[in-house]
């Protein structure tokens, strides 16, 4: 079971390897890194003020899958019932959810007054400050 | 059940599977079943408020297969979509307007034990799902491309999301006493006769389940708050330009949330499935005395129930034909004037309360709530880490009721 | 022993639960997401958002973190993107609703988002015990804990007796909340216009004011282009908060 698991964890690691395995810490992470350069992507390529906002959703989510994966007492990394974060990873997760959402709160506060000044939620408007 | 799949030789994973499936056909069936019977009780409620007959053909005399003949016509009717609708969001909304209602059914015990998940953190669990529903209608709005659609979705998000808080509020008092979040266990720690519900804990409880209720209603979107579908504005709101078999599941995904939050309303504060007067004790249920008395008390408890939440439904269906509809301004003061701050007073007042009366004002409340030790709290954590002493004392003051008892509990196991 | 042979028969007898529900969960989180950023249409973005963040929610019940999975069906799924939905109905103006991106920039995003993947791919595969395989043990619910360690109590086993409680971030960020409850509500209320809108004849074709002071009746009874329904809308808030 070991070898083929470390065979499949490689560069497929989201490719189809066999149901019987178990998962990993590493197989949620990359879930995890796939959401998060997903957010990256949608804050950079994206004109639409709520596309971006969307994307730094995506990218918090991607880190917090990774807390509550390095916390979870399934997939604890090292094998010893301690190893891991521990509660940790879970209370931080609940802080960054509780911080996405005052921060999306503001930000759509902020897109809003955007777009009442400006009739547009085009970012690339708003070079008010252009020197 | 898959215990006794498992029995008879199935493979593991196909007694799970079958297990899965029944619960998620039994569930299924609730809510269509219960679609059915509702929709006839609320035409026949209707009628007589405005001192009609409602329907009296269809079916013999009371007119009980109404609600079936119109799902029928509803079946055979054309599936129309507006010219300028989203096609895709158009056709997907009903179905995740129904998928939130069907999933928050997952976790609502029917009895003790009688659950398709169990969840450690049940009540949590099923208000999130709920407030999924919104979803469905703001999409059906937005897709669709109807002035009266899209306002009656935008009335929706800005209500749910504002009555979610005060919910919230009013559901942690229950979970407060219980100590628990797990509705198995909520519903069981109000074993007993009916002095032992949470409705009659004390008086702020008193007031949280009334407060709670005029939430539950404002967030299943029936009337008096029902702005999102205001007929003499919007038409019909968001469903206006649904027909035949995708209107029928908005509707099902209607009289489905009615009957979670009215299910919800009986576990949190009206003993869930023990009944007013604890039958099944009295004639000697228990699981203790084999397999017909254990199934026996389950079918109470079912019965038990369904009962209490059928009459939550039909209250709310009393509420609709009597009060007139609220203004919008006035639902979102209603939330935010009145149901929050009092929902945050009686939730301080409650705690108070349980801190001056650890073991609660009914001393009636004693060999009911040790008697099954699965749907104890978890209170083992304070006797295995050692704290003792003043941080154990302040924790479970502010963390579980009946303090002295349940850490005394969690003790000994 | 078995009645049937179905479990030889059918190879799913050694089935994992949990990868089989992980991937299920996995696949439905990722392909929203890369929806989220391949789509244009900022509607439909926010649809793959809900769904993308609801798998994530299923991946945090799977983990074991049932709280937390919980909390994010609640806060993030019910709350977050409602808000977020909720703007993007007051800006999805016809004009606004697809902006679409230079190529060039969306190649160029392309390149160095799989950079970036295979980099931090590459760093978890990398690390020795990520990679070793789940015990399979049934997890403790950890709610109790949590709620206590909020309160500043740590009750959780494990050589992390001695960790710190979290009484002083709690308060922290309920305080935060609080200002941030007040800031949006300041931030976001509608300022009484002096002058009229510069960018109007450029944005729009439809002009809003004439659809506000359009009685419902006659709204209905005019052709309605994609545009004006969203028009109507944000011209109805504008005028509600100004009041």
């Amino acid at each position: 079971m070991g070898e083929s698991f470390h065979a499949a964890a490689g560069p497929a690691l989201l490719a189809v390897w066999p149901i019987s395995e178990p998962v990993s810490v590493a197989h949620y992470m990359a879930v995890g890194a796939v959401m998060f350069v997903a957010g990256v992507v949608c804050m950079a390529v994206k004109r639409n003020a709520l596309g971006v906002l969307m994307g730094i959703e995506l990218v918090l989510n991607g880190a917090n899958i990774n807390f509550v994966a390095l916390s979870s007492p399934y997939l604890r990394g090292l094998g010893d019932p301690g190893g891991g974060l521990g509660l940790d990873g879970q209370v931080t997760a609940l802080f960054v959810i509780l911080l996405a959402a005052a921060e999306a709160a503001v930000a759509l506060a902020i897109t809003l007054n955007f777009y009442n000044n400006h009739a547009t939620v085009d970012v690339d408007r708003g070079e008010d400050l252009k020197g | 059940m898959a215990a006794f799949l498992l029995n008879l030789g199935l493979p593991g994973w196909l007694a799970w599977s079958i297990t899965a499936l029944v619960s998620a056909v039994l569930i299924l069936n609730i809510i269509a079943g219960g679609a059915l019977v509702f929709i006839w009780a609320e035409r026949k409620i209707a009628a007589r408020i405005q001192d009609r007959l409602g329907p009296t053909r269809t079916g013999g005399r009371f007119g009980w297969l109404q609600s079936l003949a119109d799902g029928i016509k509803l079946l055979a009717k054309e599936d129309l979509m507006p010219e300028g609708a989203d096609g895709v969001l158009f056709r997907i909304a009903p179905y995740v307007s129904f998928c939130a209602s069907f999933c928050a059914f997952l976790a609502l015990p029917f009895a003790f034990d009688v659950v398709a998940q169990r969840l450690n953190v049940g009540v949590f669990f099923v208000i999130a799902v709920l407030g999924l529903e919104v979803f469905g209608v703001i999409l059906a709005g937005y897709a669709s491309a109807s002035k009266w659609s899209l306002f009656g979705a935008m009335r929706e998000a800005a209500q749910v999301v504002s009555y979610e808080v005060p919910l919230g509020m009013c559901v942690v008092v229950p979970v407060m006493l219980a100590g628990s979040m797990d509705l198995v266990t909520i519903g069981e720690k109000q074993a007993g006769w009916f002095t032992n519900w949470y409705l009659f804990h004390d008086p702020f409880t008193f007031v949280v389940f009334w407060v709670y209720f005029t939430c539950a209603v404002a967030s299943v979107n029936r009337a008096p708050f029902d702005l999102a579908e205001a007929e003499s504005e919007l038409v019909a709101g968001f469903h206006t330009e649904y027909s035949g078999l995708r209107w029928s599941f908005f509707f099902m995904a209607e009289y489905g949330s009615m009957f979670l939050v009215s299910a919800l309303a009986a576990i949190l504060f009206l003993g869930g499935w023990n009944g007013p007067v604890p039958v099944a004790t009295l004639v000697g249920l228990s699981d203790g005395s084999g397999e017909t008395a254990h199934y026996l008390a389950r079918l109470i408890g079912i019965a038990n129930l369904l009962g209490k939440a059928t009459l939550g439904v039909l209250v709310m269906m009393w509420v609709r034909w009597t009060l007139p509809r609220l203004r919008i301004d006035q639902v979102m003061t209603t939330c935010l004037k009145y149901c929050t701050p009092i929902a945050a007073a009686m939730f301080a007042g409650a705690m108070l309360w349980t801190l001056a009366f650890p073991g609660g004002i009914g001393a009636v409340r004693s060999a009911a709530v040790g008697r099954r030790p699965s749907g104890e709290v978890r209170e083992g954590w304070l006797g295995d880490t050692g704290i003792g002493g003043p941080a154990a004392g302040r924790v479970s003051a502010s963390a579980t009721v009946p303090a002295g008892e349940s850490i005394a509990v969690g003790g000994t196991r | 022993m078995s009645l049937l042979p179905l479990g030889a028969l059918v190879p799913l007898a050694a089935i994992n639960w949990h990868t089989l529900f992980f991937l299920l969960f996995a696949l439905l989180a990722c392909g929203f997401a890369v929806a989220v950023v391949a789509s244009t249409n900022v509607v439909r973005m926010a649809l793959h958002l809900v769904f993308s963040l609801a798998a994530t929610a299923g991946l945090f019940f799977l983990a074991g973190a049932e709280f937390v999975g919980a909390m994010q069906l609640m806060i993030y799924v019910g709350g977050t993107l409602v808000l977020l939905v909720f703007g993007v109905m007051l800006t999805a103006r016809a004009p606004f609703v697809s902006l679409a991106t230079p190529a060039r920039d969306r190649l160029l995003g392309g390149v160095a988002g799989l950079g970036l993947l295979a980099l931090l791919v590459w760093a978890v595969v990398g690390v020795e015990a990520w990679s070793l395989p789940a015990m399979g043990t049934v997890a403790e619910p950890s709610a109790t804990p949590l709620g206590m360690a909020l309160l500043g109590v740590r009750v959780d086993g494990g050589p992390g007796h001695g960790r710190a409680g979290y009484l002083l971030p709690f308060e922290i960020v309920s305080v935060h909340l609080l200002v941030v409850l007040v800031g949006a509500a300041y931030l976001a209320r509608a300022k009484r216009r002096r002058t009229p809108r510069s960018l109007d004849a450029v944005a729009s074709a439809d002009p809003v004011e004439s659809v506000a002071v359009t009685p419902p009746g006659a709204a209905v009874a005019r052709p309605a282009p994609g545009g004006s329904r969203s028009a109507l809308v944000a011209s109805t808030v504008n005028d509600g908060g100004g009041r």
